[in-house]
C-alpha cells in the first residue's frame, strides 16, 4: 500500500523531514512505488536511477548529522537532456541511446550540492524538438489526466512525472514554450526563468539563444525554492548573468494590491479557443478582486512571433546537430528522427549561403521589434498575463503528420525566449477533464515578482490532485 | 522560395532516402512559406539581437584546472585506436 508522500510539494516533504516524520528512504521510495506502478501506462520515464535509495539514506545520514540542505532528500526527476554522471542521457534519440555523461551539467551538480535525490531521466520530444511529446524516438508520453491526450511537449515526461506524483518536482528545459506548455497541460506549475538565470552548461544544446533552464513544481512557492538552488552566474556559461541573485520566496505572501497587470489585446483573437478564453478571463478578473488593475496592451509584433522563431532556433539547431557525428560517442547520423532531419534542413536552408540576410538576419532584426514591443509594454505595467497554448490538450496522433500546425500551438510562449523574458505557467482549472493554466511575463530578472502574483492567484485556487 | 532537398541534406551531412524526399519536400516547403510572413515587416535600420540581455565581451580568468581523464574522454567510443579516436581519411576519400 503506498502511504502517499509522493503526493507531497516540496515545502510540505521538507517540513516533514525535519520534523522527523518521515525518511528520505521512504519518501524516495512512494515516489519509486509510483513509477513502478504507472510508468508503463504514461511512459513519463526513460531511465530510473538504481542509486536513488542508497542516495536517499545518505540523504537520511546528513540530515541526522545536523545538515539542512536546501532540497535535502527531496526526490526529483531530470529531463533526459540534462547530462548526469554516469546515468545514461539520451535526449530522447537514438542518436545517442547508449550515452554514458562523463560529467554532471552545473544544474545537476547544483541539485547534488543542495541535497536533492534523483530519481531518473523522463521522455521528451529528440532534442526538445516539438509541442506534444510525440516526437521521443522512445515513444509519447501519455497525459495522466486523459491517456488519450498529448500532455504537452517538449518536457512532456517531466510534467508528466509531477502531475502523476511520481516525483516532487522535475526539471525542463524551455527554447520556445518547453516547460509552459506541458505544465498548463497536466495542472502543474512550470517555469521558464529569463535567459541566462541558470545555467545552460552540460545541458544538451538546442537552440543557444533561446535555451532556457527551468523546472516543474505542485505549487508556485516550491517553484521559488527550486529557483534559489538553480539561478546564479556559473563560469562555464559565459551568458549566465552576474547579478546577484535574490532570495526568491522573499514577498510571496505579499499580494498583488496596486500591481498593474496588463493583457495583451492581439493575445485575445479569433485563434484562441473559446473554453481558455473564457478561462483566462475569470482568472484577470480573481487578479481585479485581489486588487490589481488590469490594463490593456499592445504587443504589436506578436503576429509575427512565430515566423521569426521558426527561423532563428532550426538555424541554431542545425548547428548544434551538427556535432553528432557518431566518431567521439552516440550513434551516426542516418538515427536521427524526421523532426530533427525537418529542423537541421530548414537551419541549415536559411544559414546558407545566399539566404542568410533574407532570413536568419531578417528573424533577428524581427527579434529586436518583438523585444522592444516588452520594454515598451513594461513601462506601463508591471506584468503581462496570457494564454499558454492556443487550444485545449489535443488527441494523440492528431497533428504527427503537420509539422506546420503543431508549430503553430507554441505562438503564445515563443515570443518570451525571443524577448529572453520569464513566464510563469500557473494551473487555473479545468475544460472538461483536461487542464487548462496561463501564463504570467515580466521583465527580464523579475522572477520574484512573477512568483507573488502566481502565488497570490493560486491562494484563491484548490490544488486538484489526480486519483491514482 | 523553394528548398533543395538534396543539396541542403548534402550540406548537412544527412543521407536521405528517397521515398522520403517527398514528404520532406512539402513540409518543409509549407513551412518557408510560412516564415515568410516576416517579408511584411519593416526591418530597415534595425539592429539584430544576438544577445538578449545585452551582454558582451564575457572573459574568465584563464587558470588551470582539472579535466577528464583520457580514458573518460573516449568512454563513448566505438573506434579508437592507441588512446586516440580513430577517423576515416578526410581528404582523399571525399566522393
Amino acid at each position: 500500500m503506498n502511504n502517499g508522500l509522493n503526493t507531497l510539494t516540496i515545502r510540505e516533504s521538507l517540513e516533514g523531514l525535519r520534523n522527523k516524520e518521515f525518511s528520505s528512504v521512504e519518501l524516495t521510495r512512494a515516489c519509486l512505488d509510483q513509477i513502478k506502478k504507472y510508468n508503463s501506462d504514461i511512459n513519463a520515464f526513460l531511465t530510473i536511477n538504481e542509486r536513488a535509495i542508497n542516495e536517499a539514506r545518505r540523504a537520511d545520514e546528513a540530515r541526522e548529522n545536523g545538515s539542512d540542505s536546501p532540497l535535502l532528500g527531496i526526490p526529483i526527476a531530470l529531463k533526459d537532456m540534462f547530462l548526469t554522471k554516469g546515468l545514461r542521457t539520451t535526449a530522447a534519440s537514438h542518436v545517442l541511446e547508449n550515452y554514458i555523461p562523463q560529467y554532471d551539467s552545473t544544474v545537476v551538480q547544483k541539485l547534488k550540492d543542495a541535497g536533492a535525490i534523483i530519481l531518473g531521466k523522463t521522455n521528451h520530444d529528440a532534442w526538445a524538438h516539438g509541442s506534444s511529446g510525440e516526437n521521443s524516438d522512445f515513444g509519447p508520453t501519455k497525459n495522466p489526466w486523459n491517456k488519450e491526450y498529448v500532455p504537452g511537449g517538449s518536457s512532456s515526461g517531466s510534467a508528466a512525472s509531477v502531475a502523476a506524483d511520481m516525483t516532487i518536482a522535475s526539471t525542463g528545459t524551455d527554447t520556445g514554450g518547453s516547460i509552459r506548455l506541458p505544465a498548463s497541460f497536466t495542472n502543474t506549475v512550470g517555469l521558464k526563468p529569463t535567459y541566462g538565470l541558470v545555467s545552460r552548461y552540460g545541458i544538451i544544446a538546442m537552440a543557444s539563444s533561446l535555451d532556457s533552464i527551468g523546472h516543474f513544481t505542485k505549487t508556485v512557492e516550491d517553484s521559488a525554492i527550486f529557483l534559489n538552488v538553480t539561478a546564479g552566474n556559473d563560469p562555464m556559461d559565459a551568458t549566465t548573468t552576474k547579478n546577484k541573485i535574490p532570495n526568491h520566496l522573499e514577498d510571496l505572501d505579499k499580494g498583488v494590491k496596486g500591481f498593474k497587470i496588463g493583457v495583451p489585446k492581439e493575445y485575445f483573437t479569433q485563434g484562441l479557443d473559446s473554453n481558455i478564453k473564457k478561462n483566462i478571463e475569470g482568472a484577470i478578473k480573481k487578479f481585479e478582486e485581489l486588487g490589481a488593475e488590469i490594463i490593456e496592451i499592445s504587443l504589436p509584433h506578436t503576429e509575427y512571433g512565430i515566423a521569426c522563431y521558426y527561423i532563428i532556433q532550426p538555424s541554431e539547431v542545425s548547428s548544434n546537430l551538427a556535432r553528432y557525428d557518431g566518431i567521439r560517442y552516440g550513434n551516426d547520423r542516418t538515427r536521427f528522427g524526421d523532426e530533427a532531419v525537418r529542423r537541421i534542413i530548414l537551419g541549415t536552408f536559411t544559414l546558407s549561403s545566399g539566404y542568410y540576410e533574407a532570413y536568419y538576419k531578417k528573424a533577428m532584426q524581427a527579434r529586436t521589434l518583438i523585444r522592444q514591443d516588452f520594454e515598451e509594454a513594461f513601462k506601463k505595467v508591471d506584468a503581462i498575463i496570457s494564454p499558454v497554448s492556443p487550444t485545449p490538450p489535443w488527441e494523440l496522433g492528431e497533428k504527427v503528420d503537420d509539422p506546420l500546425k503543431m508549430y503553430l500551438s507554441d505562438v503564445y510562449t515563443v515570443i518570451a525566449n525571443l524577448a529572453g523574458i520569464p513566464g510563469l505557467a500557473v494551473p487555473s482549472g479545468f475544460i472538461g477533464d483536461l487542464p487548462t493554466g496561463f501564463q504570467i511575463l515580466g521583465p527580464q530578472f523579475s522572477e520574484k515578482l512573477l512568483f507573488r502574483i502566481g502565488h497570490a492567484f493560486e491562494q484563491t485556487q484548490e490544488r486538484k490532485v489526480l486519483e491514482k | 522560395m523553394k528548398i533543395d532537398i538534396k543539396h541542403v541534406a548534402k550540406l548537412a551531412n544527412l543521407k536521405l532516402k528517397d521515398k522520403d524526399l517527398p514528404k520532406f519536400e512539402k513540409q518543409l516547403n509549407e513551412i518557408v512559406a510560412y516564415v515568410e510572413k516576416l517579408n511584411e515587416v519593416d526591418t530597415k535600420n534595425v539592429e539584430i539581437t544576438s544577445q538578449v540581455t545585452g551582454l558582451e565581451n564575457i572573459i574568465r580568468e584563464d587558470i588551470p584546472a582539472p579535466s577528464l581523464t583520457q580514458e573518460e574522454v573516449l568512454s563513448g567510443t566505438k573506434s579508437k585506436h592507441n588512446g586516440l579516436f580513430k577517423v576515416k581519411a578526410i581528404l582523399d576519400s571525399e566522393s
